[in-house]
């Protein structure tokens, strides 16, 4: 369990970071030597986001804002191709009353459909670039991560291999739980490989704590820092399928991680959080706590995203109310 | 009644007054009467929605005085918000209320007239005490409204005969109509009547399955009262919604509400209710008009509030 140094793959952040004897001792050293978290604290500071008053034309701006971060996510055992059609067709034109209406950043999907989403997408898809919309693709087991490392990388590389822009990963929780941080870290930067495509390029990572399963904010600072320094583009907080999911709090320590890491690096990495965020006005605290923690030039699909369903057709609902000036009904959004 | 955003004044000084009484050192008699004497238990009327009795999102309450002008309580004021979170519980309810055959939705209107029997001296001080009827007059108002929820709870399972039909068409089907509940439906409840002016336009609206986003009129404490005993009635929770407050202020919101399937607004003549009216046309509400309106305690009032669905079905050739 605690092997020496050469079993740990190089991973440039952390080899700056923690030096080239990059070791299992230095990496355990660095994270439990991270400051420990103010339960209480952090808790009051989330609650704070919540009592900001965003009106009118603050509140358009931030529904806007939120769509454009979604990353309209199906993840579900019986999705069909039809399915994913669908919810392809709902990312290119969200609401048919409002041509005006932005559009989600991604979809995301299980691996096995990203060539049914991109081929749904048409010209519309990013295909790595910056003008259109992405395909994420869940990989790596989930959403538990209990499978051998060698079916973990083959997910990723079909996944990539049919198009997939971003890769979310999940951790193996199991052994960051038993303290086996190197197996965690090790795993995340093989991951981060087999993002690579043919032309050199790589799909993002974005790295899948499920907070939900580490119990305490420690541990969620620490995955943080790990998977971060394991190379991971994005922290995510959940796979949606275990509760509690994405909650205020985590997200905003995981906000405090990466706001850490510009001010250490200069490097920018992106937040995710996903389950549980199905309200508007859910979704607006979350932008709150970006700009609050982060600053504003957080407020960008490149460095926040929402994992969500539902919460585009709330959004949509509110940006109905805004522009008519009478409340909507589910009746005028697609049933998902 | 007087709107303010303190809600707590008139009580608060009434308490204080109580606790000045209590605290008084005086002679053993006066202090035996002091320690029998209990606090006042004020009750604030909130709202009921969802099955639950939040305050208003706003914050504000109105004062409810009685016939002499005294402070009897504070109400809830809903502001549109609350209406917001009414249509959604509503919206939220009606397949499951729907859905409940006839025959249990039957039973769970008689049981709101059982428990209101139960709490029938309640119903009554409310309206001795606000509306200034003597206590008799108010005894009948509410028998009256009592018997007005058994008539209804008979309806349920023989509404259809009434509203539905066999048709004769020119072909082999059997083709057969049927009513069926529109939905949520917004009530602007009549001024006058108290608990029975109330049940006269709640009650008719639940027969089919339609669930109910009611501003009560005159009396808002029996509708409060009321809401408590649809809570403990087997009522599922959204069903009936009730929005104590400005009438004026919460229908334009109800009106034009997307996802409001009916508009009932027997108790707004003495509000602009032709653009109401004109306002829930863009939704291609139902509505039900102050003026000529339809009379109480007549299956006319249920059908106003359904659908016909008719279906048609081969006639098998042996």
């Amino acid at each position: 369990m605690t092997t020496p140094s050469q079993a740990l793959a190089p991973a440039e952040r952390a080899v700056q970071l923690l030096g080239g004897d990059l070791s299992e001792v230095a990496l355990r050293q660095h994270l439990e030597g991270l400051p420990t978290v103010d339960a209480v604290g952090l808790e009051a500071r989330a609650a704070s986001f919540g009592t900001r008053s965003i009106k009118t034309t603050s509140k358009a701006a931030a529904l806007d804002t939120v769509i454009r971060m979604i990353d309209l996510t199906t993840l579900q055992g019986s999705d069909t191709r039809g399915k994913v059609r669908s919810l392809v067709a709902k990312a290119l034109v969200p609401d048919a009353s409002d041509p005006s209406t932005p559009r989600p950043a991604a979809v995301c999907v299980y691996g096995d459909m990203v060539g049914n989403a991109v081929e749904a997408l048409g010209s519309a898809w990013s295909a790595g670039k910056d003008d259109g919309i992405n395909v994420a693709a869940v990989a790596t087991a989930f959403p538990s991560g209990r499978a051998s490392i060698g079916v973990k990388l083959q997910d990723t590389r079909d996944a990539v291999a049919a198009g997939a822009d971003e890769i979310d990963m999940v951790i193996d929780r199991g052994a960051f739980l038993e303290g086996n941080y190197g197996k965690v870290f090790d795993e995340i930067v093989q991951t981060k490989d087999a993002c690579r495509r043919d032309d050199g390029t790589y799909a993002h990572l974005k790295v899948i704590l499920e907070t939900g399963e580490l119990v305490t904010y420690d541990n969620v600072r620490r995955a943080s820092w790990l998977s971060i320094l394991a190379g991971g583009d994005f922290i995510k907080t959940s796979t949606g399928k275990v509760q509690p999911a994405a909650t205020l709090p985590v997200t905003a320590l995981m906000l405090q991680v990466v706001r850490d890491w510009e001010r250490l690096t200069g490097e920018r990495i992106g937040v995710k959080p996903a389950g549980g965020i199905s309200t508007s006005k859910d979704a607006i605290k979350y932008l709150v706590a970006v700009a609050e923690t982060c600053g504003e030039a957080w407020l960008d699909p490149h460095l926040f995203r929402f994992g969500a369903s539902s919460l585009l057709n709330d959004v949509l609902l509110q940006r109905q109310k805004l522009t008519t000036g009478r409340y909507s009904g589910p009746d005028y959004v697609t049933i998902d | 009644m007087a709107t303010s955003k303190t809600s707590k004044t008139a009580t608060a000084t009434k308490a204080a007054a109580t606790e000045a009484t209590t605290a008084r050192p005086a002679g053993s008699r006066a202090a035996a009467r002091a320690a029998s004497a209990r606090l006042d238990v004020p009750k604030t009327y909130k709202l009921f929605i969802g099955g639950a009795f939040p305050r208003s999102e706003s914050g504000r309450v109105t004062e409810v005085t009685d016939a002499r002008g005294r402070f009897v309580a504070n109400v809830a004021k809903a502001s549109r918000k609350d209406a917001r979170e009414a249509v959604r519980a509503a919206r939220k309810a009606q397949p499951g209320w729907a859905g409940a055959t006839a025959y249990n939705r039957g039973q769970v209107l008689y049981r709101v007239a059982e428990v209101l029997e139960g709490r029938k001296a309640q119903f009554v001080d409310e309206l001795v005490q606000t509306s200034g009827l003597t206590a008799a007059r108010a005894a009948k108002q509410v028998e009256a409204a009592i018997d007005l929820w058994v008539w209804h709870a008979g309806w349920t399972d023989k509404i259809a005969a009434i509203g539905g039909n066999a048709n004769a068409v020119a072909g082999p089907y059997f083709n057969i109509s049927v009513p069926e509940p529109t939905g949520v439906v917004a009530i602007i409840a009549p001024q006058s009547e108290g608990l029975l002016g109330l049940t006269s336009v709640v009650a008719p609206a639940l027969v089919m399955g339609n669930s109910v986003v009611v501003v009560p009129g005159s009396a808002p404490l029996s509708a409060i009262s009321l809401a408590e005993v649809l809570a403990t009635s087997d009522m599922p929770g959204g069903v009936v919604n009730v929005l104590t407050g400005d009438a004026a202020e919460l229908a334009p919101w109800l009106a034009s509400h997307a996802d409001v399937n009916a508009l009932d607004l027997t108790g707004a003549g003495s509000l602009d209710w032709i653009s109401l009216e004109q306002s829930a046309a863009d939704t291609l509400k139902r509505v039900i008009r102050p003026e000529p309106g339809i009379a109480p305690e007549t299956p006319q009032r249920i059908l106003a509030l359904t659908e016909t669905k008719t279906i048609w079905h081969t006639k098998s050739r042996l």
